[in-house]
């Protein structure tokens, strides 16, 4: 834990300023990009990092790890889209009742498997996600099958439509902005110091009277929220969707963005997902070669650096830093 | 065909599933009694064994023993190659790192198999002719029996190598106390490399023996080792006659659920299962239940 700590000290007092940073990126960005595909490129990252962060606060600080969260993902997208598209519910209500539908669909998900010990959380989640892959490919008379669910409404607020990228872009990353914000604060408080407890050690953790099973549940429902919400953001932003993109490997991806920005690291979590995203988007051309180059390079950081790439290079930094004040004396 | 008929015929073809995933099973429980980790490499295991079948076989037209003999071969030599390669390596030993490694390397070789067979499913013809065998009124094709003698024959094999032989008895004291058998002049780091090589092998048999019933294609093996996995945790994770008992229960569900409930939702069957599993008695059929140590 020590490396860690002295990694998160030097985070949280530069946390402020990295927070006012990233608002002036969000804020300035989208006046100087032109390019329209630049803008779907940096939603799909803003989507991501909502999904990202949330699963990090479960992953790097509640020590479990989810291979279900494309279904809670596509939950948020699926549900909105069918109670704003066949049952008319206005698109932000709609959006509430699919993070509370997934969030208690979580809570059954993870109670059961996270009052054991042991990585059975892995193993629920991943028939979880794909018996909802299969609901969303086999019920098509609800979710309109393989072929996908189109014509779902923008999201507005009073006369402001969302209808392009460039709008888009201040709502999602409004959204991303916020779920990082949340996630700050979340671990520095008392459920965040009892989150890190659990990691450390859940036996000592809970001789120490923290209740781990319950912030384990709390934590992994918190997380299938903020899926659900980029899912809906993701329905109502490009007004269709397909099973195929809440399938099996969008919860290896989102898991993977995870580590390789760093497990327990919320800017590292910001920073895998915008990584992995745009490496995958300059992937695209080359398709073919997609998953072989996505597969090495997790293999490669998980082999080389598996604190994640930036706690990784800082602590490598740090390291030949010492070693340098070491030689000095 | 009469419902009895029917049920006596989904049976059938139940447990021919059932007989793969049980091995697919048996593969995942080498690696986790060796080193404790859940390895998703298994699927490229049961697809590059289908895949380098139909090069061998169908393809190249190598006589059948010996293309069972290159394909299942070349795959435990990768399995070994894995061990020796990325997974002793690695610079963290945490369960979580080394599951997610074989993820990685699990992507990499699916994509490497797209790019050289591509996207097609590979018929392969069947090791001894297609005459029906009628047996009670259910049709009974050889490979079916191709399929139960070979898993026959791999469990008594195992079964030989886990209590007869010092090797498997070796690999069984680590998986029990690494640090104990370590200790006792055990190796090892040659127990898990033939762990990985052995996983190899049986994921690669389990891929080969159902290529002429199902076809074959770059990721055939992705559905089958999830359910392999399923069926391991249905039996009890580790467990090797649970991981037999296991595949067979939920290979014949899986059969009976689609034959007569739908066949759409026939692989959320599997899965279904394996939640309730784990709900109710997270230890498996067979699983004893292991006690934490702290």
């Amino acid at each position: 834990m020590g490396r860690q700590s002295g990694y998160n000290m030097f985070f949280r007092k530069k946390e402020n300023l990295f927070l006012i940073l990233l608002a002036l990126l969000i804020i300035f960005i989208p006046l100087t990009v032109k390019n329209k595909y630049y803008f779907t490129v940096m939603n799909v990252v803003g989507l991501n990092t909502i999904v990202v962060v949330g699963l990090n606060l479960l992953i790097g600080f509640a020590g479990q790890i989810s291979l279900g969260h494309a279904a809670f993902y596509g939950m948020g997208a699926y549900l909105s889209a069918i109670l704003t598209s066949t049952y008319h519910f206005p698109p932000w209500p709609a959006m509430v009742v699919a993070m509370l539908a997934t969030g208690v669909v979580a809570y059954f998900v993870g109670y059961p498997s996270l009052k054991l010990r042991g990585h059975y959380l892995v193993m629920a989640t991943l028939g979880f996600g794909i018996i909802v892959n299969i609901f969303m490919v086999e019920l098509d008379s609800v979710t309109g099958g393989p072929s996908g669910f189109p014509g779902i409404p923008n999201l507005s607020i009073g006369k402001l439509i969302f209808d392009n990228d460039f709008k888009n872009f201040y709502l999602i990353w409004a959204f991303a902005f916020f779920s990082i914000l949340v996630s700050l604060n979340l671990v520095s408080s008392r459920v965040g110091r009892a989150l890190k407890a659990i990691h450390g050690s859940e036996v000592a953790a809970n001789t120490l009277g923290v209740d781990t099973d319950k912030y384990k549940t709390k934590i992994f429902v918190l997380s299938a929220i903020f899926a659900s919400l980029s899912g809906s953001l993701y329905a109502h932003y490009l007004t269709f969707i397909s099973p195929r993109s809440f399938d099996f490997y969008y919860s290896i991806q989102v898991v993977t963005m995870v580590i390789v920005g760093g497990m327990g690291s919320i800017w590292g979590a910001f920073f895998g997902a915008g990584l992995l995203t745009v490496l995958s988007e300059i992937l695209h051309v080359a398709e073919k070669y997609n998953i072989i180059v996505y597969g090495a390079i997790l293999t490669l950081v998980l082999v080389s650096l598996p604190e994640g790439v930036i706690v990784g290079l800082y602590n490598f930094y740090r390291r030949r830093k010492i070693k340098a004040l070491i030689e000095e004396e | 065909m009469e419902l009895h008929q029917q049920i006596f015929q989904y049976i059938i073809s139940g447990l021919t599933l059932g007989a793969i995933y049980a091995v697919i099973a048996l593969g995942f429980n080498i690696i986790h009694n060796a080193t404790g980790i859940v390895n998703f490499v298994q699927a490229e295991f049961v697809t590059l064994g289908g895949m380098l079948m139909y090069t061998f076989y169908s393809f190249l037209k190598v006589p059948l023993p010996l293309s069972l003999l290159f394909s299942t071969a070349a795959v435990t030599f990768l399995g070994a190659l894995i061990e020796r390669g990325p997974i002793r390596m690695a610079k963290s030993k945490a369960i979580i790192v080394l599951v997610f490694i074989t993820i990685g390397i699990s992507s990499t070789l699916r994509g490497t198999a797209l790019l050289v067979w591509g996207p097609d499913n590979m018929p392969i013809p069947s090791f001894s002719g297609e005459k029906v065998i009628r047996i009670f009124g259910a049709a009974i094709l050889p490979q079916h029996l191709w399929i139960f003698g070979i898993t026959i024959g791999i469990v008594i094999f195992l079964q030989y190598f886990f209590h007869r032989t010092l090797t498997g008895k070796a690999m069984r004291a680590v998986s029990v106390n690494r640090r104990a058998a370590s200790l006792a002049g055990i190796n090892v780091n040659w127990m898990i490399l033939l762990s990985f090589a052995m996983s190899g092998g049986l994921g690669a048999l389990g891929g080969i023996i159902i290529a002429p019933i199902s076809t074959t294609s770059y990721d055939t093996g992705v559905m089958l080792s999830l359910k392999g996995f399923a069926a391991a945790i249905l039996g009890g994770y580790g467990n090797s006659t649970g991981a037999i008992v296991g595949g067979l229960i939920l290979g014949v569900l899986e059969s009976l659920g689609a034959g007569l409930i739908s066949s759409k939702f026939k692989n959320a069957f599997a899965f279904l299962i394996l939640l309730l599993v784990l709900f109710f008695k997270p230890s498996g059929l067979l699983g004893r239940g292991e006690a934490e140590r702290v």
